[in-house]
């Protein structure tokens, strides 16, 4: 309190000072009959001066800055279409730098040198066409360029990944992110987020079973249907109105959305489950191999997530209700990034650039590139985690069988 | 029609002096004036809540995770435990900072300041059009201005999902916990400040193409009428747009409508929501959200070509590429909005388009800024505190300007989208620019305004702190969007610091050198809030035309009358840029001079 006191009190009696200094100034400028809109020829040249001279302040900062950090203030990228989006941003960042000394030399060059100096008129000068004409089409002739290269880019950098791209999903949700390989057949399998269950079934992939399991769990689950029923209907449990009416909509909704469980378990097609089943989910680490071109799907749980690779210069946000998609070969291993930066700890790593709430900052994924060799060993250790493996293992449902239908599936085909 | 009103302003003139009571004087005055005072006096105030705002949120990005007796005096133990910033509260100090910034303070404050004052007494009007819309337009101002501020006294926080409010985040409490009744605040000043907007903007569109006095043709206009104008025509165009977000995502949150939610599971609670787009509001948003950028930047590039011309001793060179220039900003303004959604999962054919179209903006701006260096060119400059500023800004304007060519390249944008990159960009161009024709124009009018003169030494140094500091808080920012810091990051040690240690020290270095950029920056502008008030009841009077100026306001008297000019309008002979005109006796000749014999209008 003592420190707020004497805050307070310093700057009443900072504000009474400059007051004080005001009226001196104010009384003595009267003396010497100036008014305040009367610049004299010192305060002029003082700010041409300055004017001169922020210009280098302003120009040796931004060198400066250059200097300490590097040209683009990051290293390398480590992904194929990187390396072109670094050389665009470079032939970009010398036309803006060129201009920018240019323009701002001209502004801040000219303010200091035509400060008025008694007796010498400004020069009369309303327009002149053909000036004007250069500076139109000059810029619009270099915007030309920098838009032709641009679109190039984008339209390789977006275009529809290939047939041989690795199909990997990334599903985002408040503050985490998770991965599914789409497995042997690189199909992804169809998800619909009604079949959400937190345990077995995170993703809300598309199978009989986990159409049946969705129901049964809105139906008989601890805050399924019925116990929601039970409550409301009891007697003996004594219910707050507002819990009461929360309980209701609670039931209304689920109702709701069992109605539609039913609806797509009576229309679905047996066939798509293999397309299910052999995925593999990856939480906390995604690997990637090196040269192998990946088409990621993006997902969203709760709220908009942009998934954000910064060292493979890729960026797309995760939108509740759509899949979009981004593609990227990485061309470095972790290995080749901390060798090249000689940094041991160096990682790769997929953050969250959409807004999402609290947590937002702490949102990320470690992302390990190997090998194609260490890649392969790795991806074999995955082959008994398939989606059907720890949908059947964690608890296996009554009447399963021990089959699995992905590998018959295969076979057959 | 300008007969008439003439003829009405006329009736009323003769009326115009009997004493007014209090309050039909200073608070529901109808008098443009006055208005326009009450305008800039609130947003003065809400600018500076944002700027107090923005050093908290500093504070906490350049030393986080320690205590901060200044983060304790402020939020108290709810929002700074300790006096360590809350994950929540950060979130909404950075909202809440864009919001009052971008609308309150440089919409509001700038356009309704300077619109008011201006255009009826650079017109040669006798007021607006309408004075009762328009007291009407200030009180909703005010209205919003106090919702948006008492937002942050909420129990569950205000908004905390970024400015730009995207749902779901901003449609589900459950997502976080400044989307209840902290965003239902948000979402209701917002659409008091468009009623605000718009009833203003209206006034000034009608006044402008009705009350000019004779000889007042649209090309004898000055800039910044013409800036007023175009703001105006353009703020009616977008901001029903954003009214019309704003009520969808109401209904989304009260009535359980899905315009922008589909398949959502949030807090355990699987929604019944199916088939809304997310992007369906980004693209309503940004509908307005970026002709908002130059609802914000014309007026102040108005103020500073009228300023600049004025203190260089030169007409404006190219004033009719100018005009031009501004109507071709205003137009491309309204098909460039989706170069905020490169990366949103919009089809990428779609995101050529606007690449296209955005870049073409930079035309019309060169063509400004080129204008701008000519006038200045073979000038005899005068350095009063607005010239100062209006210099500034065309500093900022380039510099902010040539950013924007990277982001609106949709290749380069996949790696700066979000990051501290476009942060530094538009505070540069929008941010800075806008607030320094702000100051200029404060400056520069101030005596119109109160009829007394602010002090021109304080002037200085408070020009060049806030310049210095400015640069000093946005070239780094640069750096530290490039080395890949997201922004809306509460810190970065949880990220780049356990992956990426190089670039994780680019970023704590570069913010702690803002962060002091940005307190010093700030302790500058109480050099500007001491002279505004000090000026106003004890600055020196001022003179009719303190600053030898050609335009029509400097015709009327210096003690405000109701009605402007005391007997009848001036009428108009010549441009508003006769600034040391070969064969003149003056360096100045005002509009209502006759020309001379065989004398050419420019």
């Amino acid at each position: 309190m003592g420190i707020k006191l004497i805050t307070l009190v310093v700057i009443v009696l900072g504000v009474l000072a400059i007051a004080q200094l005001m009226r001196v100034y104010e009384l003595s400028s009267k003396l010497r009959k100036t008014g305040e809109n009367e610049i004299s020829n010192r305060d002029n040249k003082l700010n041409a001066k300055m004017m001169l001279g922020f210009m280098i302040f302003m120009f040796g900062g931004f060198i400066g800055l250059i200097w300490k950090y590097g040209w683009v203030g990051r290293g390398d990228a480590a992904s194929v279409h990187g390396h072109d989006l670094d050389w665009l941003l470079n032939v970009n960042f010398i036309i803006i730098i060129l201009v920018f000394f240019l323009t701002n030399f001209l502004l801040f060059f000219f303010s200091f040198k035509y400060v008025k100096k008694p007796g010498v008129p400004a020069f009369w000068y309303p327009h002149n066409n053909k000036l004007e004409m250069v500076w139109t089409i000059v810029p619009a002739i270099v915007l030309t360029v920098i838009i032709i290269l641009g679109l190039k880019e984008w339209g390789e950098a977006t275009g529809d990944a290939g047939k041989e791209a690795v199909r990997i999903e990334l599903f985002s949700k408040q503050f985490a992110w998770e991965a599914r390989y789409s497995g042997k057949d690189n199909v992804l399998g169809k998800f619909d987020y009604k079949l959400t269950h937190d345990e077995k079934n995170p993703l809300a992939l598309i199978t009989m079973e986990t159409i049946d399991l969705a129901i049964d769990n809105m139906e008989h689950g601890p805050v399924g249907i019925d116990s929601l029923e039970h409550k409301l209907n009891n007697r003996k449990i004594i219910l707050s109105p507002e819990d009461r009416d929360k309980m209701r909509k609670d039931l209304k909704r689920k109702e709701q959305l069992v109605r539609l469980l039913y609806q797509m378990r009576n229309g679905h097609d047996d066939a798509m489950d293999t397309t299910a089943w052999d995925d593999f989910i990856q939480r906390d680490t995604l690997y990637l191999c090196k040269g192998q071109q990946y088409e990621f799907n993006f997902r969203s749980k709760d709220v908009i997530h942009s998934a954000y690779f910064p060292h493979f210069r890729a960026q797309m946000n995760t939108v509740p209700g759509m899949t979009t998609r981004f593609k990227f070969t990485p061309d470095k291993t972790t290995e080749d990034m901390r060798k090249e930066r000689g940094v041991e700890d160096f990682n790769f790593m997929l953050l969250c650039n959409k807004i999402c709430g609290t947590s937002h900052y702490k949102m990320k994924m470690l992302i390990i590139v190997l090998e194609e060799e260490d890649y392969n060993d790795w991806l074999s250790t995955k082959e008994k985690a398939t989606f059907w493996d720890t949908f059947n293992t964690e608890a296996p449902a009554e009447g399963e069988t021990e089959e699995n239908p992905a590998e018959e599936n295969q076979e057959n085909t | 029609m300008a007969a008439v009103a003439h003829e009405a302003h006329g009736h009323h003139d003769a009326h115009g002096h009997h004493e007014e009571s209090f309050v039909s004087k200073y608070i529901f005055s109808q008098d443009h004036k006055m208005i326009g005072k009450q305008f800039l006096t609130t947003a003065v105030f809400m600018g500076v809540v944002a700027m107090l705002l923005s050093i908290l949120f500093r504070i906490q990005l350049a030393w986080p995770g320690e205590s901060s007796d200044t983060l304790s005096f402020f939020l108290g133990d709810k929002w700074a435990p300790g006096g360590i910033l809350s994950e929540d509260m950060y979130l909404g100090l950075v909202t809440i900072h864009g919001t009052i910034m971008v609308f309150f303070l440089l919409t509001g404050g700038l356009s309704g300041t300077f619109s008011n004052v201006l255009i009826p007494l650079q017109l040669g009007a006798r007021d607006m059009a309408s004075g009762f819309l328009n007291m009407l337009s200030y009180w909703f101002f005010f209205v919003s201005s106090l919702l948006m501020f008492g937002s942050l006294f909420v129990e569950t926080g205000p908004a905390m999902a970024g400015w730009t409010i995207y749902p779901p985040l901003s449609a589900l409490p459950q997502a976080v916990q400044g989307s209840g009744l902290g965003m239902t605040l948000w979402l209701l000043s917002m659409t008091v400040f468009i009623a605000s907007s718009l009833i203003g903007s209206l006034n000034y569109i009608v006044t402008v193409l009705n009350l000019r006095t004779k000889g007042m043709s649209m090309t004898r206009m000055p800039l910044t009428i013409w800036a007023f104008f175009v703001t105006a025509v353009l703020g009616v165009l977008s901001f029903p747009v954003l009214l019309s977000a704003a009520l969808l995502l109401m209904m989304d949150r009260l009535m359980g409508t899905s315009f922008y939610l589909s398949d959502i599971i949030v807090g355990g609670e699987m929604l019944t929501n199916h088939g809304g787009s997310p992007i369906l509001y980004q693209h309503l948003f940004w509908f307005l959200g970026h002709p908002e950028v130059y609802i914000v930047l014309l007026p102040a590039l108005g103020l500073s070509s009228e300023i600049i011309s004025t203190n260089a001793r030169k007409p404006i060179f190219g004033y009719r590429a100018m005009i031009g220039s501004i109507l071709a900003i205003g137009f491309l303004s309204f098909i460039v909005w989706a170069h905020h959604m490169f990366v949103t999962g919009m089809n990428p054919f779609l995101g050529s388009v606007f690449v296209f179209t955005t870049l073409l903006i930079a035309i019309p701006s060169a063509v400004k800024v080129f204008n701008y260096i000519t006038t200045l060119w073979r000038g005899s400059i005068v350095y009063t505190p607005a010239m100062l500023f209006a210099i500034g800004l065309v500093s900022t304007f380039i510099t902010g300007g040539v950013t924007g060519i990277i982001l609106a390249d949709a290749a380069l944008d996949i790696t700066t989208h979000d990051t501290y990159f476009v942060v530094a960009h538009f505070h540069v161009v929008m941010g800075l620019s806008a607030v320094f024709g702000m100051f200029g124009g404060v400056y520069h009018w101030f005596p119109k305004m109160y009829g007394k003169m602010m002090n021109t030494r304080l002037g200085y140094a408070h020009f060049w702190i806030t310049l210095i500091g400015a640069y000093g808080v946005f070239f780094p920012m640069h750096f530290v969007g490039l080395a890949g810091a997201p922004r809306r990051y509460y810190e970065y040690s949880a990220t780049y610091g356990y992956f990426d240690n190089d670039s994780y020290q680019q970023m704590m270095d570069l913010n702690v050198i803002i962060t002091v950029f940005a307190i010093v920056a700030a302790l500058g502008q109480l050099l500007f809030l001491f002279n505004f008030f000090y000026s106003i009841f004890r600055g020196p009077k001022a003179p009719q035309n303190p600053w030898r100026s050609n335009t029509l306001e400097w015709t009327t008297p210096v003690e405000h009358i109701h009605g402007n000019w005391p007997g009848e309008l001036p009428t108009v002979y010549r441009w508003p840029y006769d600034y040391s005109k070969p064969g003149a006796e003056d360096d100045f000749i005002p509009q209502t001079v006759p020309l001379a014999e065989g004398e050419e209008e420019h």
